[in-house]
This record gives C-alpha cells, sequence and structure tokens, in this order.
C-alpha cells in the first residue's frame, strides 16, 4: 500500500540570515475552540479534566507535556497537540484547524526587531515574554504571534505561508545587513 | 492612534475598522412606525467633539467596540465590548 507523506504548507523550509533563523513548525494538530455562551466557565474545566489545561485569558497560552493552548482571541481558543476530547463539543464549537495554519519560528537576538518592520506590536521579551501570545497583524496579514523560549513562533492562514516567509526573509535581511 | 481593547491592550489604528456612529445598535423593531426608522436612517448627528462609535478588532481579538472619543482632540476617552445585549 502508498502511504502518502504529510507535507508540511512550506515544505519544511529553514532559512538563516546572520544570526537568525526562520523554520518552519512540524505538522501538529490544532483545534478551534469557541464556548457557546455561558459555556466558558464549562468548557474551562472540561478542558482541565480532559487535557490539563484551563481556558486562556486573554493573550495566555499554557502547557502540560506535550499539549499546548492558546488564547486566540474573543472567547476563542487553539488546542495544539492532543485530540480534543469529545466532551468539549457538550460546551461549545469544536473545529479541526489542522490544515488551516501554517507555522513558523523566528529564532535569534535581533528577532523582535525583524517583526517590528511588520508588526505594530512590540514584540521584545520584557514587553512580550515566554507564555504570551497575541493576534495582531504580520504585514497585512492576521497573524497568531506567540513568545517561546529564544524566539517566535507566528501563524498564518495556511493560504498566506508562502507570502508569510517571503516577507520575514525580506525583513531578516534587512536586519541582518545592518549588523 | 491608539485605541485600548478591553480584551488586547493598547492597540494599533491599522488593527482596527471603523463601522459608524454606534446608534446602529439601538436599531427601531421592525414594526416600528417610519419615522422612527427615518430618524434612524437618516437623522444622524454629526458632533465636532465627543462621540460614540464602533469599531471592529479584526486584526486582533475580532471584538466589535464601542470607542468614546473626541473628533477634535483625537481622545479617547473610554472603550468597551459590544456584548450582543440590548442597549438600556
Ligand atoms: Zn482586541
Amino acid at each position: 500500500m502508498i502511504r502518502l507523506a504529510v507535507e508540511t504548507p512550506l515544505g519544511g523550509l529553514c532559512v538563516s540570515h546572520g544570526d537568525l533563523t526562520l523554520a518552519e513548525l512540524p505538522a501538529i494538530r490544532l483545534t478551534w475552540l469557541a464556548p457557546w455562551p455561558g459555556e466558558a466557565r464549562a468548557m474551562s474545566h472540561a478542558l482541565q479534566a480532559a487535557h490539563g489545561v484551563h481556558f486562556p485569558e486573554p493573550g495566555e497560552t499554557l502547557e502540560n507535556g506535550s499539549t499546548r493552548i492558546l488564547w486566540a482571541g474573543r472567547a476563542q481558543a487553539l488546542l495544539a497537540g492532543p485530540a480534543p476530547a469529545t466532551e468539549l463539543a457538550h460546551h461549545g464549537a469544536v473545529v479541526d484547524q489542522t490544515e488551516g495554519w501554517a507555522g513558523l519560528r523566528l529564532e535569534g537576538a535581533g528577532a523582535a526587531q525583524v517583526l517590528a518592520r511588520l508588526c505594530p506590536l512590540d514584540l521584545r521579551g520584557k514587553a512580550f515574554p515566554p507564555g504570551r501570545t497575541a493576534r495582531s497583524l504580520l504585514g497585512h496579514m492576521n497573524a497568531q504571534i506567540t513568545a517561546v523560549d529564544g524566539g517566535l513562533e507566528l501563524m498564518v492562514m495556511r493560504s498566506m505561508a508562502g507570502t508569510a516567509a517571503a516577507e520575514i526573509e525580506e525583513a531578516m535581511r534587512s536586519v541582518a545587513a545592518r549588523g | 492612534m491608539l485605541i485600548p481593547c478591553p480584551l488586547c491592550g493598547p492597540r494599533d489604528l491599522r488593527e482596527f475598522s471603523p463601522r459608524g456612529a454606534a446608534v446602529t445598535l439601538e436599531r427601531p423593531d421592525a414594526e416600528a412606525l417610519p419615522e422612527e426608522w427615518h430618524a434612524y436612517l437618516h437623522l444622524r448627528d454629526n458632533p465636532a467633539g465627543a462621540t460614540r462609535e464602533l469599531w471592529w478588532h479584526g486584526a486582533g481579538c475580532g471584538a466589535w467596540l464601542i470607542v468614546e472619543r473626541n473628533t477634535v482632540t483625537h481622545e479617547v476617552i473610554g472603550v468597551s465590548l459590544v456584548t450582543g445585549e440590548p442597549e438600556q
């Protein structure tokens, strides 16, 4: 039997300019969660029981082993890693978005400087430490931006993957050229 | 201009879309008199000073916001989430 390999939107892209590195994140299961009105607390309890994380507060990310959850907008979150517990669907919308996103990780001392050319947020470590996430703009693209140890993770709609990578690389080249 | 989103904190103008005067939250009932619909649709204020507007944080949290701001000074006086409940 032929087994087809999973292809990520950027085919495993990994580029470096100066001490900056941009790498595509490995494919990971993503589930979008949106509690029904009045069900936020119940969904949070169900998440805690099944996955060991509560529903994140605005701008918060939580981790439990290989499970992560990211705040993703008003009354919305993205569960990354596990298959969602069936219980969650009793309290809100539960939608598989694994194939809908492209993920990138930018590392290096100047990572925040690179994104300052594309994003209106202050992403320096002091203002945006690991554990924080935000919905904002990357150029003209809506993006989910998350601070992690040693860098920043960026998620954009899968259809925007190529544009996001090209724009970030362009900014990396400019920052690296300044030395 | 920065708009302090109640969920996201102060954010740059380019993340928001202005959606007009907040009077659209006080839409008349379907059975309302034509005079009421006429007033709602056509008789709008255009103040130089404090206004109450709807802004959509589309490139952020996706929330609709009621933004009170001064059109003369650009000062943002207050921001709150649209709750979906009828305004009192
Ligand atoms: Zn917001």
